[in-house]
């Protein structure tokens, strides 16, 4: 049977058909056809196409090749539950002796601070039993979901990331290395732009201990004469001093991209930590 | 049971077309007729490499220096290190291995390279086609897909040269005038297959007509793990499978293991490429069902070692010289054929989601991928080379000493990169796990293991440079009469060089 090349032949054409059919077509069927879905609560459209400066940043993100150092997914390794008090209501005393029931320490400081969190680390079952005992007619206590995993913990997200967030996206760099940190809610962590592109220009100037190379090619540089001043929009004068150091289109766009990286809306498949405010406390947060 | 089963296979009595004594070609007559166009390929495939491994270094020192060459934009860090990369796969790797596929296609079946004009066109094509894609991500043209980032119409290039290339092989089997497929052959005409379906699936479903969303990924994920598992790792066994029999003298030891390593191969390696997306955003099922097929493969893996380690003791039991086991050529084989069981038990270990939450996204996946491509694949091609160029040429290597330090240079040049990324990877994916470290901390913390690399990319280049230096000698001794009767020819020089010429 080794020794015929037509069933060689076909047992090699088989077996590469068997993953393209496993491993591309399923999943072709499953998260392929994915479209855009109408978030709850807020109504909005989720994902939206990036804008056109953000689009164009995409590219530059591509063309140096930024995924070869930083990723831009967030592992979430699973979620448990916390005991939030939302609203005490008015019959503290009620409130505070089923607490004293339940071993939870101090009551009274703890319902003059809500909405305050009372238990942590628990699972579904726990959380919601507890909070049904604790709720009454004017009390209000609820199980709120916690995302777990180090990246989370790192600030990098607040959920994993799930294939509904890089729909818009060709091409979908989720990177394998990470010498730089994760990128995937950039975005989010409100880093103001003259900072952002200065660490584009003079990275160790911004974060003395990290690796990142300098992309001074994305700006350009313009020798200041004596007195003068760099121009709005320039970098900051101490990054170069004597120098005018203004973004290039390139260096614009790439910021816009960045800017626009937020994988934090809540999905169903991956829902965002809601934690009760003061005021009005919103419904509870989904069930995973 | 085991049967006997040579490197040249014996004749057998039946009477299949394939089967026919008549128009048997010497292994002379093999190595005359691969002579040009492969020497092309040959010395072309170690350029990239040479090449490839200059970026790699110049890549490692920017990890160190972030200022060293930063200032032009085709040397920044995200376009070299891509562009070495794919000098080495495509360049390199896939080159020279389309280069032993002919040559091993000729010699196992008997047959003479009859298609030497379409090689050479292919040849030149392949090299356009390099020069333009490693162009193109250096000017930041890049697909921006792993192992894939040659942008289409460098893909394009490669495709219409791998085509040609293909359809000879192809057709040097069919014309086979032996009757049983030796390992090598059935590895080989698998890749020949495979190769194209996946490079155009890949270009198909990410470049042209892209899928969306992370099914890109999928994709991106089952094309690279795909490539190096379907497409070098056979062109590699079939090395290792050609040349450990064929050196220690020894019968393979069994050819019913060596299907079994086959087909077992050849099913578990398609699906066992998207451990990479472990925790990513996909489905779980996706990297769940590579993890599975990774840890299946171990049983290719223990099947094929097995087959090696006993045909070699066998050779070291015959009571025939024992030469072979101080050669260079078997050295080069046999560590590759180390680094390939190596391999793939420490895939398997990475693709269990507990190893992989701690592995993935340091670089211990960039160790692992070295010990693949420069542990495995370099290794046994440059046995290869070794073994096959001064057949070709008719001319000895000039100096057997530079193969030697070739050889230890290889060896602790990988071992150095696997076993200081190795470390500083899973380092890295400790302290990533352990959110009180500051992340700076854990990247600052790799880069004493970077620096092993670094020594030990210089070590790979030094071996490079060896071996280039002992082919420019062996070439100008090749090549110096042929020259000097063209020019005697041209110029009306002595009958004497124009009768060289002629034969």
């Amino acid at each position: 049977m080794m020794n015929n090349g037509a069933i060689l032949f076909f047992g090699i054409l088989l077996t590469l058909a068997s993953s393209f059919w496993g491993l591309l077509l399923a999943p072709q069927l499953q998260i392929g056809r994915a479209q855009p879905v109408v978030l709850e609560g807020t109504g909005e459209i989720y994902p939206s196409p990036r804008p056109g400066l953000a689009q164009q940043g995409a590219d530059v993100y591509r063309a140096q090749g930024c995924a070869e150092c930083h990723t831009r997914q967030v592992r979430q390794t699973g979620v448990n539950f916390d005991l939030w008090l939302a609203d005490a209501g008015t019959n503290t005393a009620a409130l505070a002796a089923t607490m004293n029931r339940l071993n939870i320490a101090d009551p009274a400081k703890l319902i003059a601070q809500a909405p305050v969190k009372l238990l942590g680390g628990l699972n579904i079952a726990q959380a919601s039993s507890l909070a049904g005992q604790l709720t009454n007619d004017e009390s209000k206590a609820q199980a709120v979901l916690v995302t777990l995993g180090p990246d989370i913990q790192r600030g990098w997200g607040k959920r994993a990331t799930v294939t509904q967030d890089y729909l818009y996206d060709h091409p979908v760099q989720l990177g394998s290395l990470r010498v730089g940190p994760d990128l995937a809610n950039y975005g989010t962590r409100a880093v103001p732009a003259l900072l952002a592109l200065q660490h584009l220009y003079a990275p160790q100037s911004t974060m003395p201990k990290s690796m990142m190379p300098p992309y001074r090619y994305l700006f350009s540089k313009r020798k200041l004469v004596e007195g003068e001043k760099p121009r709005a929009g320039a970098l900051p004068a101490n990054v170069e001093p004597g120098y005018e150091v203004t973004p290039r289109p390139e260096a614009e766009a790439l910021l816009a991209y960045l800017m626009s990286l937020k994988a934090d809306a809540p999905l169903a498949e991956a829902p965002v930590p809601a934690p009760p405010v003061k005021v009005a406390p919103p419904a509870p947060a989904p069930a995973p | 049971m085991t049967s006997p089963s040579s490197p040249l296979p014996a004749e057998t009595g039946a009477s299949d077309a394939a089967c026919s004594v008549d128009g048997r070609a010497t292994a002379a007559e093999v190595d005359a007729s691969c002579r040009w166009p492969l020497l092309l390929l040959f010395t072309s495939g170690v350029c990239w490499l040479v090449f490839g491994t200059v970026l790699a270094l110049i890549a490692a020192i920017k990890l160190h220096k972030g200022d060293f060459l930063a200032d032009t934009s085709w040397l920044t860090l995200g376009r070299i290190r891509p562009a070495s990369m794919n000098s080495f796969l495509y360049g390199f790797a896939s080159q020279v291995g389309m280069g032993v596929l002919l040559w091993m296609m000729c010699r196992l079946g008997h047959v003479r390279l009859f298609f030497q004009w379409p090689v050479m066109v292919a040849w030149k094509l392949w090299n356009i086609g390099v020069t333009v894609g490693v162009l193109a991500i250096l000017l930041g043209g890049s697909t921006g897909f792993e192992w894939l980032e040659m942008p289409r119409y460098a893909a394009g290039i490669l495709f219409a040269a791998y085509a040609m290339v293909g359809v000879c092989a192809v057709a040097t089997f069919t014309m086979r005038r032996v009757c049983e497929v030796y390992p090598s052959q059935w590895y080989l005409l698998a890749a020949l297959f495979w190769f194209p379906w996946i490079y155009s699936a890949a270009n198909y479903l990410l470049v042209l007509d892209p899928v969306r969303g992370t099914m890109q990924a999928a994709v991106n994920a089952w094309f690279a793990g795909n490539f190096a598992g379907l497409w070098l790792t056979p062109l590699g066994l079939a090395g290792v499978f050609y040349f450990l029999p064929r050196l220690t003298g020894q019968s393979l030891h069994s050819r019913e293991l060596a299907a079994f390593g086959f087909w077992t191969l050849a099913f578990f390696t398609n699906f066992s490429g998207l451990t990479g997306l472990i925790g990513g955003p996909v489905p779980r099922w996706m990297p769940a069902v590579s993890t599975a097929a990774t840890v299946c493969l171990l049983v290719a893996v223990v099947s094929n070692g097995l087959n090696w380690y006993l045909t070699c003791r066998a050779g070291c039991t015959s009571g025939q010289s024992n030469s072979w086991k101080t050669d260079s050529i078997f050295g080069f084989v046999r560590l590759g054929a180390l680094a390939y069981l190596v391999h793939g038990v420490v895939s398997a270990v990475m693709s269990i989601p507990q190893v992989a939450a701690v592995t993935n996204f340091t670089y211990a996946t960039v160790a692992r991928n070295n010990l693949l491509l420069h542990g495995f694949i370099g290794m046994v091609l440059f046995g290869c080379l070794y073994y096959i160029i001064p057949r070709l040429v008719q001319v000895k290597w000039p100096n057997e000493k530079w193969i030697r330090v070739h050889l230890l240079c290889s060896l602790v040049g990988v071992a150095l990169l696997f076993l200081g990324l190795g470390l500083g990877g899973v380092l890295q994916g400790f302290k990533l796990a352990r959110p009180s470290v500051p992340f700076m901390d854990v990247v600052r913390g790799t880069v004493p293991f970077v620096g092993f690399s670094t020594l030990g990319v210089l070590l790979l280049l030094a071996g490079q440079l060896a071996f280039v230096a002992n082919l420019a000698g062996l070439l100008r001794a090749f090549l110096t009469p042929i020259c000097q009767s063209i020019c005697g020819e041209c110029c009306g020089g002595v009958p004497a060089a124009k009768a060289g010429a002629k034969s």
